[in-house]
């Protein structure tokens, strides 16, 4: 197949942000995580746990809680500010402050109509959620210490404090502390417990975890405590019960999970208890938040891993679905690499680093280290302006242009190349808060998605930028392709595309072709509709040549559809009639980039977190029998030889933990690395665990 | 006295020990009547005892004139018949079952026959012949016979029929009867005389219907000893003739029922003869003595000393012929007078002024019981635990009875002491603090043969230190051969038996010094040292005779060997080649080589004999720690020091050439080891061997050895370092932040 140079990159120092918060909606199948630096992400666990959408974080917004509202999405955070989410423009709609300092905790009830909100100053305070507000109430009785947590009872007619040092249940209706037998004021020694989380039973019992370390049981009613659970020397920090209520979990500090399953002692007999179960032990640091799903505990904490871990007597085993998941990295490309200059852009939340690969000298055997003749230079660090984290980035093919966004502000342009003037062109004013960004792939325009799934071409020149166009497509997961040069269809037609989902315009890439007659032409004809795929794309491409665009979806698919022809691809067909290797479809990170060998056209480029993979559509596809991972193999056997065992998929795992994966200009490829053991080194100490002999 | 016989001696006693409580044995006897022996005591009175109609009476014959028939079991005379005055009975009394009638002689020729009833002797028939008669013999199941002193014999009836007819002499004119017997053999009936003519022995072996005689010779014993006793059994067609001789010798002669010839006169065949048993006479020969078989592997023998009991021969003993261990013994009060009768299981024996029945049993032997596997019957008086299964019934089911020996006084101390080899551990334990060496020998070997060596562990750190004890003490004791067995079960170590090492070298047992520092692990450096020195001043003389370990010597003999080897091979074509190399004007070293080989064979050959080298190679082997040993060290003399040094240089020299054999499997010092005393020896005398002149050349030779050692460990660690750098590398390249790599698809 061939050799390749592989400039192995390790200075991107990306580092992901603690998980703070969890909601899990049932209905939808969809988490919502909210992050340390106040990004929050929703994952579609339908949908193979991609990735869909992420919100970028803000300073000041650090988010304490998150609560799903049918599908309306609220957080409370440390600012005292509670905010709803516009899930179709991945942005804050509107925030409203509670005026009680610090909000801890956040809750609705099952209807969905009132959310309730634990403030520092000790209120609870009710907001009544109308359509595209939320309204006031009401206070609850003032306590005298922070509420930290808050559970509904499912009924809606009381609610469950949890506080310093004591758990409080009120009345919904009245906003009183209920009657001698539902008030009880819980007072251990230490008066510094803090009850970090409380769950409301629908039996009224009342199920708390709390800085001592205990997972303790109450009655609802009367206010006894039932039962005692001590799982830890340190902190729980949250509690989650599955929807039936047949279960808990419980993390903690110590980087555990302990499930809980209300059980009858005796079997056959009626009364029931919680009884400690399992223990799982899948961080290294604080649980801060835990999702009960019907099939699986997610849990997420300071080493800001998000792990699914199935239950294993609630799904069918040795299936995809009761594998462990650990979801490290984001499921969308921080790294843009400009292929004709050798430049690397990296997007932090803060600030953004151009960076030049280095060079190196001569040539090498296979498995060699080349010398490296100039060390790769850090070009630029740009630090953002305004409160807003940066959203998106991007850089053009030539290394002329490079733009980012954030939520709030407009466009930003910067020409890092030094022989352009450095007056910064001037904005249309349509450009503001894009969430996705792309250049053409001669840096003459700039495709930026927009509110309403609205795509905005802008056209580039060195003294100014004029807007060209919006398109806008209907809404749907679809994939739309539009015809930059309507009348003049050839092979090397211009192309661009982008995808709607749900209502949100994701720009993924866009290839242009030959541009000499572009002429700022306003009417941009949709192409055609690439056929809806139940699962989510994860990464699109246009082959240069070819014009055929392909496709990688959450659940592993691969596509392959000819814009000329305007329907899939032989090979695409033959591919989906054989079906992909079964440990293709068993990996569990996403291919999150394509891209395609200047020098072979039949080479697809595709990378998830552990692997290369290089797609050659000339050679046979593996079946089910077929070794997958057969690179060892093809090394021992002698070249004759090697053409009868070898298929389409070559993938490399000599790299891992991979964030981008791009080709540059001479058959050079570009390999991002971020080694975990990196992420961890660099997370502040968990907690101390008395180890034997330490 | 004869060295044989004390060698056999010594053996029996030894078995005897460990055997004589079991099968066969005695029982408590008593007595059937008082006798009136002469007054100086050379005849017993009793002139013979015959068996009556069953196996409970006997009919006693005394010397002078009577006849007493016993009821044995008890113990009382039912029937007494005397001769007149004057007369005397010649012949013991026979009791002829056919007839129920008595038949005795008196006066030589009168053959008197009366029955029970019969109160007066001389009422009775009479009869008198015409020669006088030796003996009437009245064999079970056969007719009376008449024996004549002259050799010939007729059935008594047909005696009777013609009294007076006349007798032939059939024995020369010197020849006298001695000894003669009756017996049965099938359908025809024997009668056996043993006579004496010139100091040789003839047996007469006359059958009768028909009539046949068969003559043979005895082999002659020493000159001047003609047998004691006879005794004689019938098995197979054969008759064995055993009898025994003043010298305590036993032998056994075998003679066929069918004759070669019947004739007359035919000339007397010299009978073969094997020795049975040699029985310890003590000092002098025997005078008093008689043998008697019992069964086919057991013999009677009175007036012959108890092989534990001294010189005092009044003793009747079982002994089994074929395993020749003794079985029993009893010393019996008073007198011996050689007589001895054996009729169903009891023994008759006049002794003192008594005649004593002595019943006993005479278990089927077996080589186990023989061996003293077999498990002690006797409860009482055996320690061992009743959980031991038993062999008696493993090996004959129920048929070995429970034998219950009354002995006396002596007897049973001396047993006590004397454990069989069921015995526990303490009794073995008990018995080395006494027992003379042969025992203790066989004790040992029977108690480490008999089980497993892991239970042995705790018991034979005991037994050596008892023996080690015992040895100190006593300076004629001292077993080596017992001893190394012990250091070889390998339960044993330096700290169970502090004194076991030294004791060796006292001894001068070289082979158990060399046992002791192999398989000691805790050996003290002063002992070690102590070893060295004793090795190291050893004339190689001496060293030569003591017998070592044959690996230990084959790895030096290897070594010597090669030496050899190499010198005829410089000798040979091997230096022409060295020659022919140095030719080569670029290839300087070979003249040094050449030198150096020249210079070597003064080295190059082993300073110290083989077997010293064997021995000093075991020094070298030993576990040691440094700070201890080197006080130790700084006491060998300087001559020592030198030639220590001069061996253990020939070891390197030996160890560093290029062809050295590996010889795995055999026992040999290490190079380490040998440049570990090197140095260790070096360092206690190393101002005195800078004084010494002839020390000069092997200092320089020994410090460019220990160059070389160290250079090597030098270079080793500089291979390490790099290694480690190596390793060091590869961990590297994985950290990089950024590099470019080729990688190979396929």
């Amino acid at each position: 197949m061939g050799e390749f140079k592989v400039h192995r990159v390790r200075f991107f120092e990306y580092m992901p942000s603690p998980i703070r918060a969890m909601a899990f909606n049932s209905r939808t199948d969809r988490l919502a995580v909210a992050r340390g630096d106040g990004a929050v992400e929703i994952f579609n666990f339908a949908d193979n746990y991609f990735q869909e959408k992420v919100i970028p974080g803000q300073d000041s917004r650090a988010v304490e809680a998150l609560c799903w509202v049918g599908q309306r999405l609220f957080s409370a955070g440390l600012n005292g500010e509670i905010t709803e989410y516009d899930l179709e423009n991945l942005r804050p709609k509107y925030t409203v402050m509670a005026y009680g300092g610090p909000a801890w905790t956040l809750s609705s009830n099952n209807e969905g109509t009132m959310l309730a909100v634990g403030c520092e100053d000790g209120t609870v305070k009710m907001f009544e959620i109308l359509e595209e507000r939320i309204q006031f109430q009401r206070n609850h009785d003032r306590q005298k210490g922070r509420i930290i947590s808050l559970s509904w009872h499912p009924s809606g007619t009381h609610i469950a404090a949890g506080m310093m040092g004591m758990i409080r249940i009120f009345e919904t209706e009245t906003g009183k502390q209920t009657g001698l037998t539902h008030d009880w004021i819980w007072s251990p020694a230490n008066k510094e417990v803090v009850v970090w989380s409380v769950a409301f039973l629908s039996d009224h019992t009342v199920i708390s975890g709390d800085s001592a370390g205990k997972v303790q049981v109450w009655d609802g009613f009367t206010g006894t405590l039932i039962k005692t659970h001590l799982i830890t020397k340190w902190d729980v920090l949250a509690l989650s019960v599955s929807q039936d209520q047949s279960s808990l979990v419980a993390g903690t500090s110590e980087g555990t999970v302990t499930q809980f399953q209300f059980l009858p002692l005796i079997v056959g007999q009626q009364d029931k208890e919680w009884v400690r179960t399992r223990t799982f032990k899948n961080h290294s640091h604080d649980v801060r938040a835990l999702a009960h799903t019907e099939t699986a505990v997610v849990s997420g904490g300071m080493d800001t891993q998000l792990v699914v871990q199935p239950l294993l007597d609630r799904v069918e085993k040795n299936t995809q679905e009761s594998a462990l998941r650990k979801i490290a990295f984001p499921h969308r490309s921080l790294v843009c690499c400009a292929k004709k200059s050798g430049l690397l852009l990296f997007q932090f939340p803060e600030h953004l680093e151009l960076w030049r690969l280095g060079e190196s000298d001569g040539h090498g055997k296979p498995g060699d280290s080349l010398p490296v003749r100039k060390k790769p230079e850090k070009l630029i660090h740009l630090k953002r302006k305004g409160e807003d984290h940066i959203c998106c980035s991007a850089l053009s093919p030539c290394g002329g242009w490079l733009a980012y966004t954030t939520v709030s502000s407009n466009l930003k342009f910067l020409l890092p190349s030094p022989s352009s003037s450095l007056q910064l062109p001037k904005l249309p004013k349509e450009l503001c808060s894009a969430h996705q960004l792309c250049f053409s792939s001669d840096s003459s325009k700039l495709f930026a998605s927009s509110k309403h799934s609205s795509v905005i071409v802008v056209a580039l020149g060195q003294s100014e930028c004029k807007y060209l166009h919006t398109l806008k497509p209907k809404s749907g997961c679809e994939i739309h392709i539009y015809n930059l040069n309507k009348l003049k269809v050839c092979l090397n037609s211009v192309f661009f595309i982008f995808v709607t989902l749900f209502g949100l315009s994701l720009l993924y890439l866009c290839h242009v072709g030959v541009m000499q007659q572009f002429d700022c032409d306003p009417c941009l004809q949709l192409h055609c509709t690439v056929p809806v795929y139940s699962s989510c794309p994860t990464a699109i491409a246009i082959h240069p040549v070819t014009s055929n665009l392909v496709t990688v979806h959450a659940n592993q698919q691969i596509f392959e559809y000819s814009l000329a022809q305007k329907e899939y691809t032989e090979w695409s067909r033959k591919l989906q009639k054989q079906g992909l290797h079964n440990l293709w479809l068993e990996r569990d990170t996403p291919i999150t980039h394509i891209s395609f060998n200047p020098n072979n056209q039949a080479h697809i480029i595709l990378h998830d977190m552990f692997m290369l993979c290089i797609i050659d559509q000339s050679l046979p596809l593996p079946d089910r029998k077929t070794l997958l991972y057969n690179q060892m193999t093809l090394r021992s056997v002698p070249e004759s030889e090697r053409l009868r065992h070898s298929h389409a998929f070559k993938i490399c795992k000599n790299f891992q933990h991979l964030l981008c994966v791009s080709t540059l200009e001479d058959q050079a490829l570009v390999v991002v690395e971020r080694p975990l053991l990196d992420i961890m080194s660099q997370l502040p100490a968990p907690v101390r665990q008395k180890k034997f002999a330490t | 006295m004869f060295p044989g016989c004390i060698r056999l001696f010594s053996r029996y006693s030894t078995r005897w020990t460990f055997f004589s409580s079991s099968m066969a044995a005695l029982y408590e006897g008593y007595t059937l009547c008082g006798l009136v022996p002469e007054q100086n005591l050379s005849n017993s009175g009793v002139r013979g005892i015959e068996q009556e109609r069953d196996s409970d009476h006997v009919v006693v014959t005394d010397s002078t004139r009577s006849v007493t028939m016993y009821k044995v079991s008890d113990q009382k005379p039912l029937g007494r018949w005397t001769v007149k005055q004057g007369q005397s009975l010649t012949c013991p009394a026979v009791f002829n079952p056919k007839t129920k009638e008595y038949v005795a002689v008196s006066d030589n020729q009168v053959i008197r026959i009366w029955k029970e009833e019969d109160v007066l002797l001389d009422k009775t028939f009479k009869a008198t012949v015409s020669s006088d008669i030796w003996r009437v013999h009245c064999a079970h199941g056969g007719d009376p016979v008449v024996l004549f002193q002259r050799g010939a014999v007729r059935l008594l009836d047909s005696l009777l029929s013609a009294p007076q007819q006349p007798i032939e002499e059939i024995l020369a004119q010197e020849e006298a009867i001695r000894w003669s017997t009756n017996i049965v053999a099938e359908t025809q009936q024997f009668v056996i005389f043993t006579t004496e003519q010139k100091g040789d022995t003839l047996i007469y072996l006359q059958g009768l219907n028909p009539n046949t005689l068969q003559r043979y010779r005895l082999e002659r014993e020493e000159p001047g000893l003609s047998p004691l006793s006879f005794s004689v059994t019938y098995k197979d067609k054969h008759i064995h003739l055993l009898y025994l001789y003043p010298n305590g010798h036993v032998y056994q002669s075998v003679l066929s029922v069918r004759g070669l010839g019947t004739e007359e006169g035919l000339q007397a065949l010299q009978v073969p003869r094997g020795l049975l048993l040699a029985l310890p006479v003590g000092e002098g020969l025997l005078e008093a003595a008689s043998a008697l078989v019992l069964d086919e592997a057991h013999v009677a023998v009175v007036g012959v000393p108890h092989p534990s009991a001294g010189a005092c021969k009044d003793f009747l003993c079982i002994w089994n012929t074929n395993f020749q261990t003794l079985q029993a013994g009893k010393e019996m009060a008073g007198k011996i007078y050689g007589q001895l009768w054996c009729y169903s299981n009891k023994l008759f024996i006049p002794h003192g002024k008594t005649l004593s029945v002595i019943p006993f049993v005479c278990p089927k032997s077996s080589l186990a019981s023989a061996l003293g596997k077999l498990k002690q019957a006797k409860a009482e008086e055996s320690k061992s635990p009743a959980s031991v299964p038993s062999w008696n019934k493993i090996l004959h089911g129920e048929k070995a009875q429970p034998s219950r020996t009354v002995e006396t006084r002596k007897m049973r101390t001396s047993r006590k002491s004397q454990s069989t080899l069921c015995l526990s551990a303490d009794q073995v334990l008990d018995l080395i603090k006494t027992a003379p060496i042969e025992a203790v020998q066989k004790e040992v070997e029977g108690l480490l043969s008999r089980s497993d060596i892991q239970d042995l562990q705790p018991c034979v750190g005991q037994l050596v230190s008892i023996l080690v004890s015992r040895s100190l003490a006593d300076p004629s004791f001292y077993i080596p051969s017992t001893l190394a067995q012990l250091v070889h079960t390998q339960c044993l170590c330096h700290s169970a038996c502090p004194d076991l090492v030294l004791l060796a070298l006292e001894k001068k047992d070289y082979f158990l010094c060399q046992l002791c520092l192999q398989f000691f692990p805790d050996i003290p450096e002063a002992v070690t040292c102590a070893c060295l020195k004793a090795f190291i001043s050893l004339p190689d003389i001496d060293a030569e005779k003591a017998s070592l370990e044959p690996d230990s010597i084959s790895f030096v003999e290897a070594l010597i060997s090669r030496e050899r080897a190499q010198v005829s091979f410089q000798n040979g074509y091997g230096t022409t080649t060295c020659e022919d190399r140095s030719d080569d004007p670029s290839e300087g070293g070979g003249i040094i080589k050449e030198k150096e080989k020249t210079s070597a064979p003064s080295e190059q050959i082993c300073p110290v004999g083989l077997h010293k080298a064997v021995l000093l190679n075991e020094v070298l082997q030993t576990a040691y720690s440094e700070t201890f040993l080197l006080p130790h060290l700084k006491d060998l003399s300087s001559q020592h020091v030198v030639l220590f040094l001069q061996y253990l240089q020939f070891l390197y020299l030996k160890y560093s050439q290029d062809d050295f054999p590996q010889m795995h499997g055999l026992r040999s010092p290490s190079l380490t080891q040998i440049m570990d005393w090197v140095c260790l020896v070096l360092d206690a005398h190393f101002t005195m061997l800078v004084m010494i002149p002839e020390a000069k050349g092997l200092l320089l030779n020994l410090h460019s050895f220990v160059k070389s050692q160290v250079r090597l460990v030098s270079e080793l660690g500089k291979i390490e370092g790099s290694l480690q750098e190596l390793k060091n590398m590869k961990v590297k390249k994985e950290v990089g932040q950024y590099s470019v790599e080729i990688i190979e698809l396929f």
